[in-house]
């Protein structure tokens, strides 16, 4: 019921999936959130729903400007304990059908805007006591993954900034620590067809993907003061696929 | 009521970070086990908790105390849902890094305490349609340590492997199992090097947070674990250690 009581989190690509999902269970649990996205109808709508608790600003998370915008509503609220990078972009395709357009594109998105995140939240974190950062990578980021190079390629990278930051950081008392889902029920996976994901089941152990819920239930733990020696970690969460 | 209704064993509960573990359980209304070979020290803890927690006898070296703790707990309690294997003991104390007598008995009590408690709670579980594992492995199962005898990084390391064992062999039948790798944390009940101030301090420098963790931060890990918030995680590792393995 509280276990984020009193603090303000900031979600990118909050609108919909495993971040709508997230800004839901924030604010059941006692938050107010900031959900930023470039999908403006959907994050505007998500937030009227969620009433008092909840703003929303339009956010590329490939823009400086747009990160200053984020916490400066946050600011408006009182301050900010928590940010999940959750924006992302995966657009499958093998190495030889990968072009330095693509490539590049994930990488600014999903790479270049968690870093940006991480650096624009720093200070308002530390005046408000200290923080829990959240970056959302994937399996992707923990085993080689087929047909999804430029997309792997960042997510390996999330990895290896979120240890580089916990320890950068841990002096001004934010943690930072990554997710790694595995086939989560989201409209990201429209990009493949029904069939290609029923095929990856059989690699969990769960043989079942999971849920928006259950991930957003994960970050929940780690920007709850739960996990207050928590930092530097990655998790799994994939029903036992990168064991 | 993070844990309504549910039944848990947690070994090694009658002091330290079991203890922490049992307490916190029982606030968020779990039917909690005790199960440890200091029986004082174990009722203690049961009596102070109250309500349906209960002490057991469990020498987790011995396969016939955890076939009597599994058979007490279904007995009284009717089902099994969740089993912390916490139980363990250091390696800090030991005065020769290769005695071979304190290999098999630190390899007795972390290892094969481990192997028996899956081996007697796992169809408990099956039978009740799935289950929680928690296996307390360590950083130590994961990088090499300098003041333990070299069984500790084994013992622990095998916890870590056996737990994804379990993933693999009984996802299909709900049990999730994963294990947590606390850090630098007060000294265990059989530390001897680890627990010298002077040792600790310079520890600190591995440490990212320049502090030693809390059993209770070790606690609310397992409790998530345990917990139904937690139901697509299986086979994974959760390091609780103040960032040493992110260096």
């Amino acid at each position: 019921m509280d276990r984020l009581k009193g603090k303000i989190i900031l979600i990118s690509g909050g609108a919909r999936g495993q971040g709508a999902a997230e800004a839901r269970l924030f604010v059941a649990e006692g938050a107010r959130v900031v959900i930023g996205d470039v999908l403006e109808a959907e994050g505007r709508q998500l937030a009227s729903e969620l009433g008092s608790t909840a703003t929303f600003v339009r956010q590329d998370v490939t823009q400086e400007r747009d990160w200053e915008t984020a916490v400066n509503a946050a600011r408006k609220l009182g301050g900010l304990h928590g940010l999940v990078n959750n924006a992302g972009i995966y657009q499958p395709r093998t190495l030889m059908e990968t072009d330095s357009e693509l490539f590049e594109r994930h990488t600014r998105v999903n790479q270049l805007g968690c870093f940006l995140g991480m650096k624009a939240v720093v200070l308002l974190m530390e005046q408000s006591g200290g923080g829990s950062i959240a970056n959302i990578s994937s399996v992707a980021g923990l085993r080689g993954s087929p047909g999804a190079i430029a997309y792997s390629a960042t997510k390996w990278a999330l990895r290896g900034m979120t240890k580089a930051a916990a320890i950068d950081l841990a002096p001004r008392k934010i943690r930072v620590n990554s997710v790694h889902p595995g086939p989560i029920d989201t409209e990201m996976l429209n990009v493949r067809t029904p069939e290609q994901n029923r095929q990856r089941l059989q690699l969990v152990p769960m043989k079942r993907m999971g849920t928006a819920e259950e991930v957003a239930s994960l970050v929940l733990f780690l920007l709850s003061d739960e996990s207050g020696y928590i930092t530097g970690a990655e998790v799994a969460i994939d029903g036992g696929a990168t064991l | 009521m993070r844990l309504a209704g549910k039944v848990a064993i947690i070994s090694g509960a009658a002091s330290g970070m079991g203890a922490a573990t049992a307490r916190m359980f029982a606030r968020e209304g779990a039917n909690v086990v005790i199960a440890d070979v200091l029986e004082h020290e174990g009722r203690q803890v049961a009596d102070a908790i109250g309500g349906s927690a209960r002490f057991e006898p469990l020498d987790v070296t011995q396969e016939e105390s955890w076939a009597a703790v599994m058979a007490a707990t279904t007995g009284h309690f009717g089902k099994l849902d969740v089993l912390v294997n916490n139980a363990g003991i250091s390696g800090s104390a030991e005065q020769d890094f290769y005695s071979t007598e304190a290999w098999h008995r630190i390899m007795a009590v972390n290892t094969t305490g481990v192997f028996f408690g899956l081996k007697h709670a796992i169809p408990a579980m099956i039978a009740n349609g799935g289950g929680s594992i928690v296996n307390l492995s360590s950083i130590a199962g994961i990088i090499g340590s300098e003041h333990v005898h070299i069984a500790y990084n084994a013992s622990k390391a095998a916890v870590r492997l056996m737990t994804k064992w379990v993933a693999v062999q009984h996802g299909k039948d709900n049990i999730r199992a994963n294990s947590v790798h606390p850090g630098i944390m007060p000294p265990m009940r059989t530390s001897g090097r680890t627990a010298d101030p002077a040792v600790r301090a310079e520890r600190m420098r591995f440490i990212p947070m320049r502090r030693p963790g809390e059993v209770d931060e070790v606690a609310y890990t397992i409790l998530f674990l345990a917990s139904d918030e937690s139901s697509y995680i299986t086979g994974s590792e959760i390091h609780v250690d103040g960032g040493v393995l992110a260096i």
